[in-house]
């Protein structure tokens, strides 16, 4: 299962690269959904059931939104990168900063040995043995999305609610007042 | 291991983000972050050999289910962080569609004059 998971991993990574280097911005879009849903299979295999479910739906609405600002548009006259200086810069601040995570990686539990596994009360321990008689659900991930957390779901809801509402405002054709945008 | 290929997968995607001229690879790039950040914050609360945070009906909730699920505290933020991630992508694509209006182009070199 481990090497599975490996593979899975090994599989986005090569989705990622293919998304940038491609000029084709059709196939970057499809790659990027292939990532997304090797990310779904991930988390199945980490046991994480409710999480695995909604990147189905989100990839699918995502490609819908991404395809529909990309048909029908000059799209293919740009080149896929940079001048030579930029990209070199761009490449030592990424190695620098991997440096950086895998130096971090070295005070991270390891991997298969959870945080609340070490801290004696930890709050995901005490959701485990208390979710399902406080809240009754048989879930603790919707125990605790909905009633341990409720209030991170709320501000959950009212950032998804801003960004659609920016959203419908900055891609309304009229201005409110029916006068022609000025070009 | 796999916290380094998770964090492999980030550094494609920020690479992408700081070398690509096309807004909509600027986009995808972001997007590839956002998935390689929620597969790693699933990574931290995985338990070797461990069940799903679901109370089976035979089982009662007990100390011998806490210490066999794996942790349920990152599955439910990063729940919270997919949906999101959706909405600030929609936001994103709306920016560019408009920036696309005005200047005819996705290239961030042609769009540099600012103007209403």
């Amino acid at each position: 299962m481990i090497n599975l998971l490996t593979l899975v991993l090994i599989f986005m990574i090569i989705g990622a690269i293919i998304s940038i280097w491609t000029t084709d911005l059709l196939s970057a879009i499809i790659a990027v959904g292939a990532v997304g849903f090797g990310s779904s299979v991930v988390f199945l295999l980490l046991r994480a059931p409710d999480v695995a479910l909604a990147p189905v739906v989100v990839e699918v609405l995502m490609l819908v939104i991404l395809i529909r600002a990309t048909v029908g548009r000059d799209v293919h006259t740009i080149g896929s990168a940079r001048e030579i200086f930029g990209l070199s810069v761009a490449a030592v601040l990424v190695l620098l900063l991997l440096a950086f995570a895998v130096h971090a990686i070295g005070g991270l539990p390891e991997f298969g040995e959870p945080v609340m596994a070490r801290v004696a009360d930890a709050p995901a321990s005490y959701y485990l043995e208390n979710g399902l008689s406080q809240t009754g659900s048989a879930n603790i991930v919707t125990a605790v999305l909905l009633d341990f957390r409720g209030y991170d779901t709320l501000g959950e809801a009212t950032v998804l609610f801003g960004a659609i509402l920016g959203a419908m405002t900055l891609l309304r054709r009229k201005s409110r007042t029916d006068k022609p945008r000025q070009e | 291991m796999h916290y380094f290929l998770c964090l492999l997968l980030l550094m494609v995607g920020l690479f992408g983000a700081l070398t690509q001229k096309n807004l909509i690879k600027i986009i995808l790039s972001v997007a590839i972050i956002e998935h390689a950040v929620n597969t790693f914050l699933i990574m931290v609360g995985y338990r070797h050999d461990g069940t799903a945070p679901i109370v089976d009906r035979a089982q009662v909730a007990g100390s011998s289910f806490a210490s066999g699920a794996v942790d349920p505290l990152p599955q439910a933020m990063v729940l919270t962080a997919i949906v999101i991630s959706l909405g600030v992508l929609a936001l994103m694509v709306a920016v560019a569609m408009r920036l696309y209006h005005t200047y005819g182009t996705y290239d961030i070199t042609e769009i540099r004059k600012l103007r209403g």
